[in-house]
């Protein structure tokens, strides 16, 4: 329902704004190729996620996957409750944040996409569920790769000299985002 | 050396699997038309959400909003000249990382704005895409205090990137 809110918003917002600054026409253009965008970053994706997804399943296979879990127990156990009861849950999770943690975006998705799935209560997110998507809003990686290749492409000669700076921002914003949502998640009725 | 980093991680799994006697490639190939079915059911979250943010980009809304909020982000110690980013980071990665790598061009790599911009970009997700894949797959309409939360986050993000480089340059 949110979603129907904010879309709609911008859409209106869009409306106005170009009505105000004269640029109808590049409006409906610009509609169609939103539309047309969100195929061509699906397909650009394609790749990676199926690729990703084979992996993650022959993680589960080889044990990898269990012992990735185990060795985050005390993480998960703390963050995820319901971990305690559902390994699989627990899999899934672990393999998202590690997929996170260096940099494999594409890897990290299509694993929080099924812990999201076990985490959910009918049509309603639940506490554990917001958590996991903030988590993944804050983006706790070891090396930001890109923005370190567009350093280096602009000239920079020390392109990961930001690294401690990226390291402690994001590990706040990923702590406060959390403490935020178990706060709110004590006032928020379901 | 962050180069092998996926090459060793797809080597050392199927060899792992193939050493445990599992049909390694078998496997694969399961996980990955299970992957296909995945797009497909992220794949109308995404058409939806990109017409709303290419048609708010082409508005000139970003460059409206951006212009109001560059004095209260001065006044919090964010640098005024990432306004823009900070609008866009949410909504668009590949935006964002326009809109940070010209900045970073402008200003230099090494100064105060390119700097707050790299961390910015570095240490931020695409919120509203990340929550509209996760929900859209998963179902959920209900999505309760996540987007404050989520935002709440991004907004201690941009805070801190802009509070770190100048402790630490």
């Amino acid at each position: 329902m949110v979603m129907s809110w904010i879309w709609t918003g911008i859409v209106l917002a869009s409306i106005l704004c170009s009505f105000a600054s004269g640029s109808g026409a590049a409006l409906a253009r610009a509609a169609l190729q939103g539309a047309q965008a969100g195929v061509t970053v699906a397909v650009s994706m394609a790749g990676a996620i199926c690729l990703w997804t084979g992996v993650g399943r022959l993680m589960e296979a080889t044990g990898v996957a269990d012992g990735l879990s185990r060795l985050m127990r005390p993480l998960l156990h703390r963050l995820f409750p319901s971990t305690k009861k559902n390994p699989a849950l627990a899999r899934d999770l672990s393999a998202n944040i590690c997929a996170n943690f260096l940099g494999l975006g594409n890897a990290a998705t299509p694993m929080g996409i099924r812990a999201a799935q076990r985490l959910k209560q009918g049509d309603a997110a639940t506490d554990e569920l917001c958590r996991l998507i903030v988590l993944n809003t804050a983006s706790i990686q070891l090396i930001p790769a890109n923005v370190a290749a567009i350093r280096s492409s602009l000239g920079c000669a020390t392109p990961f000299d930001i690294l401690p700076a990226v390291w402690i921002t994001s590990l706040l914003s990923a702590g406060l985002g959390v403490t935020a949502a178990w706060l709110l998640g004590k006032v928020w009725r379901r | 050396m962050t180069d092998y980093i996926v090459p060793l991680l797809l080597f050392l799994t199927a060899a792992l699997a193939l050493r445990k006697k599992e049909n390694a490639y078998d496997i694969m190939l399961q996980g990955a038309s299970e992957g296909l079915k995945l797009l497909l059911s992220i794949l109308p979250t995404l058409i939806l959400l990109l017409t709303a943010v290419h048609m708010l980009r082409s508005s000139g809304a970003m460059e409206l909003l951006s212009g109001i909020l560059a004095p209260v982000f001065s006044c919090l110690g964010i640098p005024p000249e990432t306004a823009m980013l900070v609008l866009v980071r949410p909504i668009s990665g590949s935006a964002a990382l326009a809109v940070g790598a010209e900045l970073m061009a402008e200003y230099g790599v090494d100064s105060l704005v390119g700097r707050t911009a790299a961390v910015m970009l570095g240490s931020t997700e695409t919120t509203f895409y990340t929550i509209s894949v996760y929900f859209g797959a998963a179902g959920i309409r209900k999505t309760r205090y996540t987007i404050p939360a989520a935002l709440f986050a991004d907004f201690v993000g941009f805070f801190m990137a802009s509070l770190t480089v100048r402790l630490f340059f």
